[in-house]
């Protein structure tokens, strides 16, 4: 049961960072998802000395916070003091993720994070944590989190469909048919900070990008329609979850750490068979036409 | 405070060598950083900071000791691997380098992170300390381990150095350099060579997690106070040696603390203190500049009105009250009051009771105002075909803005004329 | 020096858009009647694709105001239409042709609204128009040059829009699709839309347009084609750069001078 519990888990994280990783890169913005997915501790942990609980809404609100303003950094960075765009997410990430170690280090009697969490997760023990309703367990709480949002994202995506895809797109379209460009941007970010913090804790910080872009990625390789790109995404982030755990277990290794490699697997096939784009696929058929 | 003076009396051996341990090991990541963020490449090099973890599992796996000859070698191998992996799949497939980047930073990090956890479970005795990698450890730089990363880092700034004006020259024209035959292809492996030996040896001292930031952060800072190649490359590796220190200090007082973040808080604060006061590209600069800008558009608006106020009488040195100034020219009374104190203080205009008056001087200032204000309207007029009836709040912003030289070259331009489009004179002095 | 127009479709007045503060557009003050094919001349960074960029709100103004139908742009979004340039966005999306199509209704859907039958219709007649109708399913990375401009050209009719500005619509087109693509800019113009075109081969333009805009960073001349496409006119627009003016461009840069004394309103801390 535990192994299902896990498995679950981390099917749920991979489908929501699936999701929004697809927007990311066709965006060009994978790397401030990887600044996001690091600029957030600092909240994490200043929530986690605010509320003294891993499980209230303040650390949700107030990571997320912390990921817009992240993005808003950026770009004044960029815009204001006009350092290059590469330098300001590396300047900006950098800063606030060493904060939050620091942070966790000065506070570790008080916090129930260590460096080890941060950086991959602590997905093993979630069967331990359940969720207790009168007096009857009902399975672990990082379950129902994630669980929520994911079902979150898939409204998101769901309602703002044509928003999205459009801004996505042709930005300087939308905005002159009335369609706010700056709106929908910090939508996605609020919702990928958000997801970034509930996924933190299973998956720490970095492989949160593994999750977000390699699905994304090799989806992006398999089709060339958005709606299919989404569940292709989602497909191979539940793949990579439930390969990584069984390698992870055979290894007794890091959960997060084996699906990430299992999701730069996926990729790589992907990237070398994949029927439209395949790398072995594109040369076989170009000797297949020269032949014939 | 004792603690202080223990450390930087530097009477400790041990102490002397983590000092110069993790300030030549900063100072050298912030050198060739220069380059790496000149180029452009900053993500890049977090790239290659998270792909050497794998390497220096792989070289513990393989050597079954820390001797850091083995971990740099490994270091270096997956470094090299993750740089040919993002080009490969830029290059070959229609993911966009950001993607690359980050797809190879992340897989290749969850895969050493996978490696050292096996490794920690394994029951090596020798593996424990290999997960300092993770956010450094400067108090570790002593006997073997110095040695070692300190001879890489000097000869780093041997090949720095010898390369230094091929470097720049890529970095502002790499067409040029082509076209004047330099071996473009085989400078930029050697950058590259040079910017994972830079992260393997940082390593140490900053960690994998964020070594990053000790090879963009100082070059970020240090662009702010220079325009030329060279200083800016001094300064990051002052910036880069004071964080190092810093971060020795830190490991000597906290000996439980992680290294990493604490030199990259410290040169980030360098960082923010110089993208908000360094002269002329800080931000707080650029804000005063602008404030006394408006300062001198109001002075001399009003300089210019109480000219034209007396333009019809052709007395310059009329007294004025200020509500007769604010008749010509909205001014709220109490920014008016301010400017006329200013003006008076600068010798522009005197004050007699209620009453100020031009100076000779704050009347040529005046004068020249109007008279720019009006050859400006002409110029548009003549050289734009702006209609007459348009062409007064450009004028109003150029006014204050013009050079004597490019004045000069107006009036030439338009051959000393005597009226502008509204057929009011041009005053000349 | 405009004839005078008493109901333009597009007014701009005095208009001035500064990148990094130098100005780019110096005072822009025009006039366009409705029902017009325009086509916008001028050298290579004369500043046609700003204008029509500017003209929309996309970029900032430094000063005056733009004026559509005797409104301000944002009241009548829904009227615009905007094809922008080719290389503007990514070909490589996972998007079909009908998928970009469909998108010239979402303006006029709102929030949340899917796309219904009609709006297929519309986007199935506008690909029809165009002469796509037998690459509606086809990826969008797998069209060629002219056929990507045919695309973008279908998405801004279904919009059903009043005016359309177009960025350089002949660029890297063969030459059948830019005689097509007249074709139906014309039709567009009997139904009474205005059309504002940027455009680069000066061969085609008394051909092309029922009036001309000749823009050097300021305007040179706007009418009827017959009247302002002259010689003069041209040599002023090809010709000698005002030195001066660019000059006074930089100094307004380096100076970080504000753009506008107006746009400052006198500041409280002085």
């Amino acid at each position: 049961m535990n192994d299902l519990y896990i498995i679950i888990t981390a099917s749920l994280v991979a489908s929501s960072c699936a999701l929004l990783g697809c927007y990311l890169i066709l965006r060009k913005m994978a790397m401030v998802g990887d600044a996001i997915s690091h600029a957030v501790l600092p909240g994490i942990v200043i929530a986690f000395l605010i509320s003294g609980s891993r499980d209230s809404m303040t650390m949700l609100i107030g990571a997320g916070l912390i990921g817009i303003l992240t993005t808003f950094l950026i770009e004044f960075l960029h815009k204001k003091a006009r350092l290059q765009t590469d330098a300001s997410i590396g300047v900006t990430f950098t800063w606030l993720f060493a904060i939050g170690v620091v942070l966790i280090s000065l506070f570790a009697g008080k916090v129930d994070l260590d460096q080890d969490c941060v950086l991959y997760g602590e997905i093993a023990y979630v069967p331990l944590d359940t969720l207790i309703i009168g007096n009857q367990s009902i399975g672990p709480r990082a379950l129902y989190i994630m669980g929520m949002i994911l079902t979150a994202i898939i409204l998101f995506i769901v309602f703002g469909y044509k928003e999205l895809f459009l801004t996505t797109f042709d930005p300087a379209y939308a905005t002159a048919i009335g369609i706010s460009t700056t709106l929908w941007h910090y939508l996605l970010m609020g919702a990928v900070s958000a997801t970034t913090v509930a996924s933190f804790e299973s998956v720490g910080a970095i492989l949160v990008v593994a999750l977000l872009i390699a699905p994304a990625a090799t989806a992006y390789l398999l089709t060339d329609n958005l709606k299919w790109m989404l569940v292709f995404a989602c497909i191979a982030g539940v793949a990579a979850s439930v390969t990584g755990y069984y390698i992870a277990v055979w290894l007794d290794g890091s959960i997060a750490g084996a699906i990430a490699m299992m999701a730069g697997i996926i990729f790589i096939i992907a990237m070398l068979f994949s029927p439209t784009h395949g790398i072995f696929t594109k040369k076989f058929s170009r000797t297949a036409a020269a032949d014939s | 405070m004792n603690s202080l003076l223990d450390f930087f009396s530097f009477a400790d051996p041990n102490i002397r060598f983590v000092v110069i341990g993790s300030v030549l090991l900063t100072a050298s990541s912030a050198i060739v950083g220069t380059f790496t963020f000149l180029h452009k490449k900053s993500l890049v090099g977090d790239a290659i900071a998270h792909a050497v973890l794998p390497g220096i599992c792989l070289g513990f796996m393989l050597s079954g000791t820390k001797n850091p000859a083995y971990l740099i070698a490994g270091a270096f191998v997956t470094g090299w691997i993750s740089l040919i992996g993002v080009e490969y799949i830029t290059r070959h497939t229609r993911i966009k380098e950001d993607t690359a980047i980050g797809l190879v930073l992340s897989v290749f990090f969850g895969i050493g992170i996978l490696m050292l956890t096996v490794i920690q479970k394994s029951g090596n005795a020798a593996q424990s300390g290999l997960d300092h990698f993770l956010f450094g450890k400067a108090a570790a730089l002593v006997g073997q381990d110095l040695f070692v990363f300190g001879t890489v880092a000097v000869l780093l700034l041997i090949a720095v150095f010898l390369l230094f004006k091929e470097f720049a020259l890529l970095a502002f024209d790499k067409d040029y350099a082509k076209a004047i035959g330099l071996p473009v292809r085989g400078i930029e492996l050697t950058l590259t060579s040079l910017i994972v030996l830079a992260v393997v040896i940082g390593i140490q001292a900053v960690g994998v997690v964020l070594m990053a930031a000790i090879l963009i952060t100082p070059a970020a800072a240090a662009r702010f106070w220079t325009n030329k190649i060279s200083v800016m490359i001094t300064l990051a590796s002052i910036f880069g040696a004071f964080s190092g220190l810093s971060g020795a200090y830190i490991s000597y007082i906290a000996p439980a603390m992680p290294t990493g973040p604490w030199i990259v808080i410290v040169i980030s604060t360098v960082a923010f203190i110089s993208f908000f006061f360094a002269p002329k590209r800080g931000v707080i600069n650029r804000l005063l500049r602008q404030r006394n800008i408006r300062r001198t558009i109001n002075d001399e608006n009003v300089l210019k009105t109480l000219y034209q106020l007396s333009e019809e009488s052709r007395n310059f040195f009329i007294q004025r009250s200020a509500e007769e100034i604010i008749r010509r020219r909205k001014f709220s009374l109490e920014t008016l009051g301010k400017i006329l104190k200013r003006l008076e203080r600068q010798g522009y205009v005197e004050r007699t009771g209620k009453h100020w008056s031009l100076t000779e001087e704050g009347k040529n200032r005046g004068q020249r105002v109007v008279r720019i204000h009006r050859l400006w309207e002409l110029y548009l007029t003549t050289h734009l075909n702006i209609a007459p009836d348009h062409v007064h709040d450009d004028a109003d912003t150029i006014e204050h803005l013009l050079t004597p030289e490019l004045e000069a070259e107006l009036e030439k331009l338009l051959n000393y004329p005597k009226v502008d489009p509204h057929k009011s004179e041009i005053p000349y002095s | 020096m405009n004839e005078e127009i008493i109901t333009p479709a597009l007014e701009v007045h005095d208009l001035t858009v500064a990148f990094d503060r130098k100005p780019v557009l110096w005072n822009i003050d025009l006039k366009l009647p409705e029902g017009k094919l325009v086509g916008i001349i001028g050298p290579n960074g004369a500043g046609k694709s700003t204008l029509i960029k500017a003209v929309m709100g996309l970029l900032p103004l430094s000063s005056g105001y733009v004026k559509l139908f005797d409104h301000p742009i944002d009241e009548v979004r829904k009227k615009i239409s905007y094809v922008p340039q080719r290389e503007s966005v990514d070909w490589d999306f996972p998007a079909s042709v009908l998928d970009v199509v469909l998108m010239g209704r979402y303006g006029k859907l709102g929030l949340f609204r899917r796309p219904r039958k009609a709006d297929y219709d519309v986007a199935l007649d506008c690909l029809k128009k165009v002469g796509m109708e037998a690459y509606i399913n086809r990826q969008i990375s797998q069209l060629s040059g002219g056929q990507q401009q045919r695309t973008f050209l279908a998405r801004a009719l279904a919009q059903q829009a009043d005016i359309y500005f177009m960025d350089e619509p002949f660029a890297g087109v063969d030459a059948a699709t830019e005689k097509a693509i007249i074709s139906l800019l014309r039709t567009m113009t009997e139904a009474k839309k205005t059309v504002i075109v940027v455009h680069h081969d000066l061969q085609s333009v008394t051909q092309y347009f029922d009036w001309v805009l000749l823009l050097n960073t300021r305007l040179i001349a706007c009418g009827p084609t017959a009247t302002t496409f002259t010689q003069q006119n041209l040599q002023e627009t090809y010709g000698g750069k005002l030195t001066l003016l660019s000059d006074v461009g930089d100094l307004i840069r380096r100076e970080h001078f504000p753009n506008r004394e107006g746009v400052i309103k006198q500041p409280k801390t002085i």
